[in-house]
């Protein structure tokens, strides 16, 4: 098997160039670009069996089901079901909030549009808030949500103080990071919609809106269910948000008497805070703890990462543009 | 009311709601800078932009900070966040060289060595190497790759040559560049492979044809021709790369320092932080007002540097896009 082929797989017909005759420096780069390609491997194949070696060592039932507990002994300190749930409720509360923003700005801009400048304004505000650190977001909604107006939706303090920090604005801000990406999917899928089909639902007498929504919409549904998957695992995976508007703290804690907007109103932590405050660099009390729930997050992370895969084999996406797709 | 909503929507109105809704992210965008520049601004007030420079101890100044209270003296707001500045820029620009010339090897690998068979599994670890949290990147970082540096690479002589200036722990500018790397990389090889694949066959036929190996031919041709590609790539990857602040916190060691280079090996076991890990590590301290406006200042150095980012990242693709709608 020669080491060259084709894009396409096929080996090149006719007599191959052997790496033999090359020149020396043509095959030390030959030798790096296979050793970089197998690296890159190996160091995925380590994280993933470093962690499932030790996750699972330490993970049991218990730990996954049990609420956590404030205490100096790991023996006492509880599970982390609190920071599972509070993880699955940001996704939620993200996602929720991500979808309906990021879908109709696609809309707006691939099958309205005009003015053309405000369409191209809109698209790199979106690559804008794409490239923004997390921690600044983060910076940025604690300043905003602080203010009085936005007291019912924050954890107070009893004297009536607003933290700005509660389950419901660290999902809020967290949506910001699902909307690159679900913005990203549903534009792409739109434009390759071909034009006869807008121009047999138009010649049918139907509006652009009714056209979006029976036609568009459904026919780009996979797309946007790969960018929510995509925006999901963004979610789950951020730690500077929860850690600065949600509190980070190790349980759920509720805030006034009403049953779902209590826990709304509260704080919680994640399954990321409680690998930062187990590992060494927060309180740093329980290393095996935080491999085990650093273990299930990766669990989550490697499911998202299948389904995306899976709707992207449906549509038959070439290698490279799939790779693009929730890289960048 | 409830008729009118039910009917299908006239066009025009359609319109207007989406337009409205996607006009949300620029007003967004804008709150963002105006927001974060507010909080910053008494920094600004008794520092000017002093406070960009290294003329003070960053480490006493933000001590100072953290114990003050509402109403604190005008000094306690003296800032000097060079060494942070400094340290985000030192651990981005490493990541990022070492990085890129990593992804040029992998985008090749990728694109036009591996068989099928290989490619098939090397594209999914690429997306999940950019996937996995950097929580868990840290956590390996600060439990396996900081006690390892500190065990088995920082010998005693080195850490006895910087005694008197800082204590060596094995995190520091080493692992904190050598895992940002792999956290950037696969940024950068996504870009990178998909500008690869636009390049026509053709070319690479005519460059063989012509006598050239295949992998001669890849470097000259298509390497040459993706140029706006690869630098657009180190762009965007660099602004990832200065943003982290999870990951850095954990394992640079947590120290106001700057990693000197002349230092020789142990620059790379020095500790520092960076403007990003810098609020991560002092969130706790956002009640003190000297303190939040400080990290409010560092937030907004961070939105300019993206800002920034964005605004070269578009510039520079902007050749490619023309020379695509070409060809």
């Amino acid at each position: 098997m020669s080491t060259y082929a084709q894009p396409d797989g096929t080996l090149k017909g006719g007599r191959r160039s052997s790496p033999r005759s090359w020149r020396w420096s043509d095959r030390i780069v030959l030798v790096l670009a296979w050793a970089v390609g197998i690296l890159l491997c190996a160091i995925a194949a380590g994280i993933v069996v470093y962690l499932a070696v030790q996750g699972i060592r330490y993970l049991s039932p218990t730990l996954v089901f049990s609420r956590p507990q404030t205490s100096a002994s790991q023996a006492g300190s509880g599970g982390f079901l609190d920071p599972l749930l509070g993880t699955c409720m940001l996704a939620l509360i993200g996602t929720a909030v991500a979808v309906p923003l990021a879908v109709c700005a696609a809309l707006w801009i691939v099958e309205y549009g005009r003015p053309s400048w405000l369409a191209r304004v809109v698209e790199s505000t979106i690559e804008v808030i794409a490239g923004t650190p997390d921690i600044v977001i983060a910076l940025f909604g604690l300043s905003v949500f602080e203010l009085g107006v936005f007291a019912p939706l924050s954890f107070t303090s009893e004297k009536g103080g607003v933290f700005g920090q509660s389950l419901v604005i660290a999902g809020i801000m967290m949506s910001l990071l699902a909307i690159p990406p679900i913005f990203a999917a549903s534009r792409d899928g739109l434009q390759q919609v071909p034009v006869h089909l807008r121009e047999a639902a138009f010649a049918l007498g139907k509006t652009r809106i009714t056209t979006i929504r029976r036609v568009l919409l459904p026919r780009v549904r996979s797309n946007i269910s790969t960018g929510v998957t995509l925006g999901i695992s963004r979610i789950i995976g951020d730690t500077a948000i929860v850690l600065l508007l949600a509190g980070g703290t190790l349980r759920i804690e509720t805030q006034g008497g009403v049953p779902v907007l209590n826990v709304l109103r509260g704080t919680t932590g994640s399954l990321t805070t409680y690998v930062y405050e187990n590992s060494p660099a927060g309180e740093g009390g329980a290393p095996q703890k935080a491999y085990a729930a650093a273990f299930v997050l990766l669990m989550f992370v490697l499911v998202l990462n299948l389904t995306v895969e899976r709707i992207g084999r449906r549509d038959a996406a070439n290698s490279g543009a799939a790779l693009t797709q929730g890289v960048v | 009311m409830r008729e009118r909503l039910r009917k299908p929507w006239p066009d025009h109105r359609a319109e207007r709601m989406l337009g409205a809704v996607s006009l949300l992210f620029a007003v967004f965008v804008l709150a963002m800078i105006v927001f974060v520049a507010v909080r910053a601004v008494p920094i600004f007030h008794y520092d000017g932009l002093s406070w960009l420079t290294g003329s003070g101890n960053l480490e006493n100044q933000v001590s100072t900070m953290t114990n003050a209270s509402v109403g604190a003296r005008p000094s306690t707001y003296a800032l000097s966040a060079w060494p942070i500045i400094y340290g985000t820029v030192i651990t981005s620009v490493i990541a990022v060289a070492v990085g890129l010339v990593i992804a040029i090897l992998a985008s090749v690998y990728i694109v036009e060595l591996a068989p099928e068979r290989l490619r098939r599994v090397t594209v999914p670890v690429v997306r999940l190497l950019a996937s996995v949290p950097s929580v868990i990147y840290g956590l390996i970082g600060v439990l396996v790759l900081v006690p390892f540096f500190n065990e088995h690479l920082i010998t005693t002589g080195q850490q006895e040559s910087v005694d008197n200036v800082v204590q060596l722990t094995g995190g520091g500018l080493g692992v904190a560049s050598l895992i940002l790397t792999i956290m950037i990389t696969p940024i950068m090889i996504a870009l990178i492979c998909e500008a690869l694949i636009t390049v026509p066959v053709s070319w690479k036929e005519g460059a063989v044809a012509l006598g050239l190996n295949p992998l001669r031919a890849i470097r000259s041709v298509h390497l040459r021709a993706i140029r706006p590609a690869i630098v657009a790539a180190a762009v965007l990857a660099s602004a990832r790369a200065v943003g982290e602040a999870i990951m850095i916190s954990m394992v640079s060691g947590g120290k106001f320092f700057s990693p000197k280079p002349i230092d020789g090996l142990v620059f790379f076991y020095e500790p520092l932080r960076t403007l990003a890990s810098t609020i991560v590590d002092f969130h706790e301290g956002l009640a003190s007002p000297p303190l939040r406006a400080s990290l409010y200042a560092f937030a907004l150095l961070l939105l300019f540097a993206a800002l920034f980012f964005s605004v070269a990242g578009y510039l520079i693709k902007l050749p490619l896009r023309r020379y695509q709608t070409r060809g």
